[in-house]
């Protein structure tokens, strides 16, 4: 075998780099006659064809936009539908100095400076052949001031074209969220092809997690054109396919009664169909008109939403974070059944306030002068503080925690909504991780009573309570119920999804549970006493109240005198009916005090309406 | 005469190939006022953009083949570095090429298109050539990593145009025939695979090749329109600012990756070998600093640039004539944009750099 050489030897090198110079020549000399040869065929030989072609191409390509599908209820109302608007559109190449006749066009239609910022901007980006759109939205005055202008603005048309319209404005928003015109960024992501002639995207809620449903197929038409451009007929046509129309599971007018209830109240009301996952009503209060920003909303009117103390923008029934007060002693109380560290009928003496050993902290109970001896039962019915603690006591913080995860509190539930947050259920763990403290034997007791770190949403709490009312099965929440094609005329339904069902030790411990939570509106001394008297049909509740801040052992404050912002939030969760449950229901009023006064009349006239179409007139509950 | 040619290498210039630039860009904004229908603005914008890549090509000049080399591995590992963070960090769903710096954005990928053939230039340089199986592999790490990292933008004309500069050094360094050879059959091979790892899109565009009716809206509308557009343009052309398919709207990309067609309309089959005569020009200068430079690394270095050009010439022709699938490759010089203008002349001026830098110079 031949030694290789180890040496550099650079005569040899040049010569072979030499021929691969030569061989490289070669390469581009074949490469390049291609393409000479590619010209000469296109341009000489084949010349007269595309000379034809080229004079015979007056046929220009134009995308036709789909149209959107429809949002409607699960009862058929329409919540989201399009309706013909007149916008006025630039053709850029076509105008001469675009800034001054923006200038001019902004002056006889008195548009805002912003949006001539806007315009340029959109003008900057588009090409020059690309319709740019000045102005949405024009009323039947600047359609006519225009028209009689037109001859001022060569370039200028007004289009009519489809705009999307929310009829039930503000009620609906959080669930539907709204369109809005595409902005740069999703401009860069979107597939432009099929985007060629939209205008608008889904920017939040349903319109947005569906917005590859609702969108829809780009048509295009050829069209024929004379030597200026201007369009002489159309020569084929590929029409657009609508998007799909979808059905909400919500219930229109439970909606409207959830919103009427709720009435001047900031909060939240989550309504869930335990048998099945499907949402009925889906409040968040204060809510805004989507219909503001399908058309480009105005910086003033956006600042003013965004910086309002309320939070319209803001997504309670999915986004908040309360604490969920006493509301989870239903489930507490079950990991202590099922734990064997109590039995239901286990008595526990409530003094009025409650100290751990060793310690002369006093956790004190709502009723100040104590509930006596309190089976479990009672605790639920009455929401005896003191039971709670002593049985946080002894469950320690991993059963407890280990319970309400089971129920969903603290994560995200899924629901078919963009922007779900999850909220936080502690953990000794996830004490020592996050804050890199020890848990305190103080924190699982007023975690035992929904109070401390927890935090869940509006959502969560409907979720937890319809696991209650199916004693375990649980079906994830969604607001989509079906999808329907209108040029096939086929409805797919969205499948029913069950989770992991929530199985206990021995199922007989949900019914001393639910027992408990019975009385807290049937019984004699239940909290909610009030909202149950009268029902014609058996439910099941529990109250809750967050405290905002903690209030010093031997301070009292009366909720009365209590500057509105700082009362604590009331809350109530509620199913119906007890033996076959249809509805599932989770009230937050903000600073509403307490849950049994006022969350509780909310969630009953909800029940009320569903369970027997009867509308309790406002104002009954003082 | 001969003074004035001293000057010139004391300067750094290389006439013929600075010439030769000039003609391209100065035929580039002849079109480009056409194709952006008459728009003075957007030829100052692109005359504003040469001037700054003249200047970056001048600059390059200034900084010897021997310096360059000693800063191709740090220019490398940057570029390596900035395409993991386009990886992590980069804007866009679709295709993330673009990093932002505060104001700029700013795509790595375009550094690289230099900055690997000088790492492999400088790689080899010092090497045993023809490479050796170990040579040659490190070598093919070189090339692959960052052509993998532009791959996964994705950018896959720019990943093969990238990798086609480093391969282009080592054909350059000697690497046997035998080995080309069985590559490019493993490649042929390979073809049917790489066509499951194509994404939907760039599918589509080699579909479009064939079938060009099938994609009225997107590129196949591209070809069918630049075809009409270079095919009736015949011998002569119809004359500048005559085009109709520019004119009317009917081509789409027209300053940019398109512009050749606009070229090729309006001045036909005469104008196209004028302009492939101005391109000659450079590239037999490239070849011939190549073949005159006087250490592998200035040899490689020359030849795999001067053919990276020539790759880029050939795809945007080929592609405004259909025969190549749409990549979105500018015509060097010519269409309308910074980027690429910048680099290619930033590589003109490593070419003059080479060239000037030389000690014994011995000019027949």
């Amino acid at each position: 075998m031949q030694k290789l050489p180890t040496l550099k030897d650079p005569n040899r090198e040049l010569r072979i780099f030499q021929a691969r110079i030569w061989a490289a020549i070669a390469m581009m000399v074949v490469l390049i006659c291609t393409v000479i040869g590619r010209l000469a065929y296109l341009q000489i030989i084949e010349h007269r064809h595309f000379t034809t072609l080229s004079q015979d191409n007056r046929l220009k390509v134009l995308p036709i936009p789909p149209t959107r599908g429809l949002i409607y209820s699960r009862d058929g109302q329409i919540l989201a539908e399009n309706r013909p608007s007149f916008s006025l559109e630039m053709v850029p190449e076509r105008v001469k100095d675009v800034p001054s006749a923006l200038g001019e066009v902004a002056n006889l239609l008195q548009l805002e400076d912003d949006e001539t910022q806007r315009i340029i901007k959109a003008w900057e980006r588009a090409r020059g052949f690309d319709p740019v759109v000045v102005k949405t939205g024009l009323d039947e005055r600047q359609v006519a001031l225009f028209s009689v202008n037109r001859h001022r603005f060569p370039g200028f048309n007004i289009a009519a074209r489809l705009a999307r319209y929310y009829p039930k404005e503000a009620e609906m928003a959080h669930v539907i969220g709204y369109v809005g015109r595409i902005n740069e960024n999703e401009q860069r992501d979107l597939d432009a092809t099929a985007y060629r002639g939209s205008t608008h995207i889904g920017k939040v809620g349903v319109e947005k997690a569906r917005e590859g449903v609702l969108h829809g197929t780009v048509g295009y038409q050829q069209v024929e054109v004379n030597a200026q451009g201007r369009v002489l007929r159309i020569v084929t046509r590929v029409p657009p396919v609508p998007g799909h129309d979808i059905y909400l599971t919500l219930d229109a007018e439970l909606q409207q009664i959830a919103d009427q209830a709720l009435a001047d109240n900031n909060g939240a009301i989550v309504a869930i169909d335990p048998a099945t996952g499907e949402i009925l009503a889906f409040v968040s209060k204060p809510s805004f008109d989507p219909n503001l920003f399908v058309n480009g909303i105005s910086t003033e009117r956006y600042s003013e939403l965004r910086e309002s103390s309320d939070r319209p923008l803001f997504n309670r029934a999915l986004q908040a974070q309360y604490p969920p007060g006493s509301t989870v002693k239903p489930m507490v109380a079950l990991a202590g059944l099922e734990h064997s560290i109590r039995h239901s009928d286990d008595e526990t003496w409530c003094p009025g306030w409650f100290s751990l050993e060793g310690d002369d902290h006093r956790y004190r109970d709502w009723l100040k002068r104590g509930h006596g001896q309190v089976d479990l039962t009672r605790s639920i019915a009455e929401s005896c503080d003191v039971y709670y603690y002593a049985l946080a006591r002894d469950l320690g913080i991993a059963r407890i925690h280990s319970m309400l995860s089971k129920f969903g509190l603290g994560r995200p539930t899924g629901i078919d909504l963009p922007g779900e947050t999850g909220g936080l259920l502690p953990s000794a763990e996830w004490k020592r991780r996050a804050r890199s403290l020890p848990w305190y034997p103080g924190e699982t007791l007023i975690t035992g009573i929904g109070q401390g770190f927890m935090l869940t949403s509006p959502l969560q709490l409907a979720d937890a309570t319809a696991t209650l009312a199916n004693r375990g099965a649980r079906f994830a929440p969604h607001v989509v119920g079906q999808i329907e094609d209108p040029m096939a005329q086929l409805a797919s339904e969205i499948g029913i999804h069950e989770r992991p069902t929530l199985e206990l030790a021995k199922a007989s411990n949900w019914d001393a549970v639910i027992q408990g939570m019975v009385d807290v509106v049937h019984g004699a001394s239940g909290t909610a006493r009030r909202s149950g008297a009268g029902a014609s049909f058996q439910f099941a509740g529990k109250t809750g109240t967050a405290q905002l801040f903690g209030i010093a052992q031997d301070e009292t404050i009366d909720n009365d005198e209590t500057l509105k912002h700082l009362r604590d939030h009331a809350l109530f969760i509620a199913f119906a009916p007890v033996d076959n449950p249809e509805i599932a229901v989770a009230v937050v009023v903000e600073n509403g005090g307490s849950g049994s006064r006022t969350a509780a009349p909310i969630a009953r006239s909800i029940l009320d309406y569903y369970l027997t179409g009867a509308v309790i007139a406002e104002g009954d509950s003082g | 005469m001969d003074s004035e040619r001293g000057l010139l290498v004391r300067l750094h210039i290389d006439p013929q190939l600075l010439s030769g630039a000039l003609i391209l860009c100065g035929l580039g904004l002849v079109v480009l006022y056409s194709a952006a229908d008459q728009s003075i603005d957007v030829v100052m914008r692109q005359s504003i953009r040469m001037s700054i890549g003249i200047v970056t090509m001048l600059l390059v000049a200034q900084i010897s083949p021997a310096r360059l080399a000693r800063w191709a591995p740090i220019i490398y590992l940057v570029g390596i570095g900035l395409l993991l963070a386009v990886y992590m960090f980069g804007t866009g769903r679709g295709a993330q090429r673009w990093l932002h710096l505060g104001v700029v954005q700013f795509q790595p990928s375009e550094i690289m298109k230099i900055a690997v053939p000088v790492t492999v230039a400088w790689f080899l340089f010092d090497k045993v050539l023809p490479p050796n199986l170990r040579t040659t592999i490190v070598a093919l790490l070189l090339v692959l990593v960052p052509g993998f990292l532009i791959i996964e933008q994705p950018d896959l004309g720019t990943a093969l145009l990238v990798m086609a500069a480093g391969l282009f050094a080592l054909f350059f360094a000697g690497i046997s025939w035998r080995w080309i050879l069985s590559a490019a059959a493993c490649g042929l091979l390979a073809a049917p695979l790489a066509w499951f790892l194509l994404h939907d899109y760039q599918r589509q565009r080699i579909l479009t090749l064939f079938d060009p009716q099938q994609d009225p809206l997107g590129t196949g509308y591209h070809i069918i329109q630049a075809t009409i557009a270079v095919g009736s343009g015949g011998i002569s052309g119809k004359g500048w600012l005559n085009g109709t398919q520019s004119h009317l709207e009917f081509l789409p990309e027209r300053a940019t990756d398109f512009i050749f067609a606009v070229y090729c309309e309006e001045f036909g089959f005469i104008g196209v070998i004028v302009m492939l005569a101005a391109y000659a020009l450079v590239l037999a200068r490239g070849l011939s600093i190549a073949m005159s430079a006087q250490d592998s690394f200035g040899r490689l270095l020359a030849a795999s640039l001067t053919m990276t050009l020539f790759i880029y010439i050939f795809v945007n022709m080929g592609m405004v004539t259909g025969q190549l699938p749409v990549v979105g490759v500018p015509l060097p010089l010519v269409s309308y944009g910074g980027t690429s203008l910048v680099t290619i002349l930033a590589g003109l001026g490593i070419l003059m750099s080479i060239q000037t830098h030389r000690r014994f110079i011995v000019d027949t």
